[in-house]
């Protein structure tokens, strides 16, 4: 059996997943993530050693496109669907860490 | 011209008439437009509506039609688009308040390939948020209603296509399938819903919930109108790699070959899982593919039980990752902050609801250092170990034949505060999006409190046309009754609490 | 090489630096959708649903960007091998998808070796495909990301095809490291997938830095060093950062496994972790792509048509050239590095002479490269001929290989019209004598066994015959005169 998640730990998948819960949602959400986790676990006894794992459903390889330009967007229009814009550039609140 | 006789004979019917000039494309699309307008307070199957857009493509299409050019298999054919396919200048909210505001500047091939073979889109249905749930009431636009009892819920995640087709506002609409939103959505509102093999339809322009599991396809009154449909959206697209180049068989031809020695397996499996008259529906099915000569036997695939907890790891894990671009950097819905982390969780928490940030969690967790190859990794092995079963299963089988759902359309409300309880909706329908096979809900009976009742075939990878076969004979034989188009209440003691 | 080697207050330590490259393919389009793989557009222009990450968008691999890296690890002498695509998610917003898409644990390219211009072998642990990221500007402050008021976000560099070449652990100084880079850099370039510029950042490094007692087999902690925009701030910053490290661990510390940021103004490196971030990134394989696996056929044609190697090259030339100096080196550098060794190689076997072809290749003529790569070997010898022969001076041949390159025609054409025509001996002669006249003391310290003031003689004769007079004749006639 799996522990269940602790509200910390709850706290710390919201971080990850850039979401902001209060409280109560943490509560809630811990409860809930960890009775769809029990449920789910059944699997883990499962005899799986010699499976290999799916991640497609088939076998496709290889689907390539060639070297070829197409249309790009209008940049009025790309920039009309943005929460704020500023010099044809998007436009966010500042940056506290350089990316990893 | 009132609605019931425009539509006379569904999407192909009219197609026709349009075709041959006896009835205008115009006189379709405004009838239809009518009667979405009216339904809507009721049953709330639409996020937007496309009045305008709808009449100018009918009166091209009826220009066509003069000027004597070829307008298309689907000409004049009213069809809804589920609010998580691409629609070009046209609002696209995955019924999300994240994407609020958002107008795609390009069409989803299925659109576009519908637009091409003159089809009229009215508008863009109800779903759950971002395709997640079995009710539709995860919407942020609120719940689509049940037309057979607006009491209840219409299933989902497509619900809101699945109740425009059971109530008749139009003949044709697209959904989209991860777990089984076309096809239980279809049987508790007694319409046909198809989801075809992964790959046979693109997914370019469908708005992503599970990758490897997601597939548009069709609801329709009729197997002939949905077939019809599939063959115009099917076919390989260069802009979608898992697109399959294989090419498509002519489906109306399969739909008329009939049963005779076709070796179909009951999944005894799934009717003890499922209600009374769900499983009681399933070997009535058998009994009547029996009796059109098809070979019948019961076959067991315990495993395809396990395709639950397999999804619940998979899907959540893809949307995860599918969902971090709602960001509030480029495009819907932000909320200020003091730095850009900030404003990203802020407008994460405001824009999506608790269903959505549920699955992200569980995605977000199961793939996380530590736990991926306990969950994650484990999920892809089952996911390897159904697809080996079903194999087997077809070995000595054309098609399967099983329950669509455990129950009838349940209450609204009733299932909302356990998740788990909701998630147990999709048991039989899960394996299919497991293994990127088809499958299709064909409306069959009646059951408790004279609700719908959908039997659903089950085909290996690209066997539309036996999954088809079965599913019109299953058709010809079906409860009178049993389908749409079913007018709701209006004046029944919901009416006061319409929105 | 002599050992690198830190002397701190308790010992010897050695430096153990492994390098991640990455390198932006030249191909036409990026790596997943049609838009321009173009440096410096107005911003937000080369952008479509795909690499904006618009809901609904779909990635689609481009052909040209697999022949490409297939041939970066051809020249590497890597393993083409089955691979796949993985998401590495992280929220940033210079990502429009806030994941990105790279080879995780099945790369493209595996097990190769780079051989340094000294002879040390490097290992290349892999050099695996993914998409670049868009470019944030952060705005007030000082234009740096720390006390910015905000960043804009360009989004036309996304989805450029990478390819990310790791080494094995295996470098022991900041020279090495240097050593390293110019030589893959040179490689990069010779497959055709890189214009390797480091300064337009279609060429960058990072670099894994660790120090352990001088002589110890095992690793320390390695730090990341980010934002090395040159190889001299690559060896600043391998020299700044293993001497923290020195300085860290004598002192009794530790070091911490984390990325760290160098300032080239600064001449330092600082930690990049902001103080909640925790990043996990939560590999999976990538569902809208399928599986790469090159058949045999396709890896061999991408492998027939590589040209010859930088290495080489070298070779080649060296045998042509005869002993070797720092200069020439250099020169045998440019001339590679502009791919005009074809045109050197083939103009020294027309006879001309070796020194002057590389001279004038790798100074004048790779000032107009891509002019030099379509001249004529035959016209370079004729023009190496006149200025060999003393027909023309040094000076004039520059002019005459300038119109050459510019206007083409033949070189002794090129002169007539240009005037160019050596000095008559006797008009020379009078030059000499009048330069001796007007600079007594120093003509007599030459005579008197001075020969550095020949440099100044020989100076003052060219100034007055503006460069037409041949510098050996001078010589030859100033020796001649002192007897
Ligand atoms: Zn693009």
């Amino acid at each position: 059996m799996n522990e269940p998640l602790s509200k910390d730990a709850v706290a710390h998948i919201a971080r990850l997943a850039r979401l902001e819960l209060g409280e109560a949602e943490l509560s809630r959400f811990a409860g809930q993530l960890s009775a769809v986790l029990e449920h789910v676990e059944a699997i883990q006894r499962l005899d799986t050693a010699e499976v290999p794992p799916t991640s497609h459903p088939f076998e496709l390889v290889n689907v390539l496109r060639d070297d070829e330009r197409s249309a790009c967007l209008p940049r009025e229009a790309v920039l009309a669907a943005a929460p704020a814009a500023q010099d044809g550039r998007f436009r966010v609140p500042r940056i506290l860490g350089e990316a990893p | 011209m009132s609605e019931t006789e425009a539509f006379a004979g569904g999407a192909l019917a009219i197609a026709a008439r349009v075709r041959s000039g006896e009835l205008s494309a115009r006189v379709v699309t405004e009838a239809a437009l009518e009667e979405i307008a009216a339904s809507e307070p009721l049953l709330h199957c639409f996020n937007t509506i496309t009045a305008e857009r709808a009449l100018a493509a009918a009166d091209a299409v009826d220009a066509k039609v003069l000027a004597g050019e070829d307008p298309g298999p689907l000409a004049g054919v009213p069809v809804a688009l589920k609010d998580n396919l691409c629609t070009r200048g046209v609002p696209t909210t995955c019924s999300s308040r994240i994407l609020e505001g958002w107008r795609p500047p390009y069409d989803a091939t299925v659109v576009a390939r519908l637009s091409a073979a003159g089809a009229v889109s009215v508008g863009k249905t109800n779903l759950d948020e971002f395709a997640m749930g079995s009710s539709t009431e995860t919407s942020a636009t609120g719940p689509t209603r049940n037309p057979w009892d607006p009491a209840r819920v219409p299933g989902g995640s497509s619900g809101g296509s699945a109740a425009a087709v059971a109530a008749g506002l139009v003949p044709l609409a697209l959904g989209s399938d991860t777990g089984g939103s076309i096809r239980q959505p279809a049987a508790l509102c007694g319409v046909v819903g198809l989801k075809p093999t992964y790959g046979l339809v693109s997914r370019y322009g469908l708005v992503a919930f599970a990758s490897s599991l997601d597939q548009i396809g069709p609801f329709a009154l009729t197997l002939a109108d949905a077939a019809a449909t599939l063959q115009v959206i099917a076919g390989h697209d260069e802009r979608d790699s898992t697109s399959l180049a294989h090419p498509v068989a002519d489906l109306a031809t399969e739909l008329r070959r009939g049963v005779e020695g076709l070796r179909v397996g009951v999944v005894a499996d799934f009717l003890s899982e499922a209600s009374g008259s769900c499983a009681a529906a399933v070997r009535q099915a058998a009994d009547a593919l029996a009796d059109a000569g098809a070979l019948v036997k019961e076959v067991a695939i315990p495993e395809l039980l396990h395709g639950l907890s397999a999804y619940y790891l998979i899907a959540p894990a893809e949307a995860s990752s599918n969902l971090a671009r709602y960001d509030g950097v480029r495009y819907g819905l932000r909320v200020d902050g003091d730095d850009v982390q900030e404003m990203n969780a802020r407008t994460r928490s405001a824009g999506f609801g608790d269903e959505v940030k549920r699955r992200i969690m569980l995605g977000t967790y199961v793939l996380s250092a530590g736990y991926y190859d306990a969950y994650y990794a484990q999920a892809q092995r089952v996911r390897t170990v159904i697809l080996r079963s079903f194999a087997r299963a077809y070995e000595d089988c054309d098609v399967l034949l099983a329950p669509t759902t455990p129950s009838v359309a349940f209450p609204i409300g009733a299932k909302t505060a356990d998740p788990l309880e909701m998630y147990l909706s999709d048991l039989f329908t899960i394996p299919t999006n497991l293994a990127g096979h088809p499958a299709l809900s064909v409306p069959f009976a009646l059951g408790e409190e004279g609700l719908p009742v959908g039997v659903q075939v089950l085909a290996p990878a690209l066997g539309e046309g036996p999954m088809l076969r079965a599913g019109a004979a299953l058709e010809a034989v079906a409860a009178p009754g049993a389908r749409g188009p079913v007018r709701p209440q209006l004046g029944g003691p919901l009416a006061g609490v319409a929105r | 090489m002599s050992r690198y080697t830190i002397t701190g207050e308790t010992g010897e330590w050695e430096i153990v630096v492994g390098l991640e490259v990455h390198c932006e393919l030249l191909t036409k389009t990026k790596l997943f959708c049609g838009c321009p793989n173009a440096f410096g557009d107005e911003p937000n222009t080369n952008v479509c649903p795909v690499c904006l990450g618009l809901p609904g968008s779909l990635p689609v691999l481009n052909r040209r960007a697999v022949e490409m890296a297939m041939a970066i690890g051809t020249a590497l002498g890597c393993e083409i091998r089955p691979s796949s695509f993985h998401r590495k998610n992280y929220f940033y917003p210079d990502m429009p998808k806030d994941y990105q898409v790279t080879q995780y644990d099945e790369p493209l390219n595996v097990e190769g070796r780079l051989t340094l211009v000294d002879g040390t072998p490097i290992g290349i642990v892999r050099a695996h495909m993914e998409e670049d990221t868009g470019k944030t500007t952060h705005m007030g402050g000082d234009g740096r990301i720390h006390g910015a008021d905000y960043s804009l976000v360009d989004y036309n560099r996304s989805g450029v095809p990478l390819v990310e070449i790791v080494s094995a652990p295996d470098l022991r100084s900041p020279e090495q490291a240097r050593s390293y880079v110019s030589e893959l850099r040179a490689i990069l370039v010779a497959t055709g997938a890189s214009d390797g510029r480091m300064e337009e950042g279609s060429l960058r490094v990072d670099a894994n830095v660790s120090v352990r007692r001088f002589g110890g087999e095992e690793f320390g902690t390695r730090c990341e060093i980010k934002n090395l925009n040159s190889l001299r701030s690559l060896v600043r910053a391998i020299e700044y950062e293993s001497r923290r490290q020195v300085e860290l661990l004598e002192r009794g510390g530790s070091v911490d496994q984390e990325t760290r940021h160098w300032n080239e103004v600064e001449g330092r490196t600082s930690s990049m972790r902001s103080k909640e971030e925790a990043y996990d990134y939560r590999y999976f394989p990538e569902p809208d792509l399928v599986p790469l696996a090159p058949p045999a056929e396709w890896i061999a044609e991408v492998v027939a048509k590589l040209g010859l190697m930088p290495a080489q090259r070298r070779e080649r030339l060296a045998s042509l050239l005869g002993e070797s100096s720092e200069a020439i080196e250099e020169q045998v550098a440019t001339v590679i590095d502009l791919g005009l060794d074809d045109l050197v190689v083939a103009t020294i076997a027309s006879g001309a002479d070796s020194r002057l072809v590389m001279a004038r290749a790798a100074n004048e003529a790779a000032q107009q490269p891509d002019a030099a790569r379509q001249l004529d070997p035959e016209r370079f010898g004729e023009l190496i001929g006149l200025e060999a022969a003393g027909t023309l001076s040094a000076t004039q041949a520059k002019a005459v290989l300038g119109e050459l390159l510019t206007n083409g025609g033949r070189p002794a054409d090129i002169a007539d019209r240009l005037g160019f025509k050596a000095l008559a001996s006797d008009e020379l002669g009078a030059v000499i004598d009048a330069v001796i006249a007007a600079n007594p003391g120093e003509w007599d310290r030459y005579v008197g066994g001075d020969d550095k003031v020949a440099q100044f003689l020989l100076g003052k004769v060219m100034r007055e015959t503006k460069g037409r007079a041949n510098g050996k004749l001078v010589a030859e006639a100033l020796a001649s005169r002192r007897g």
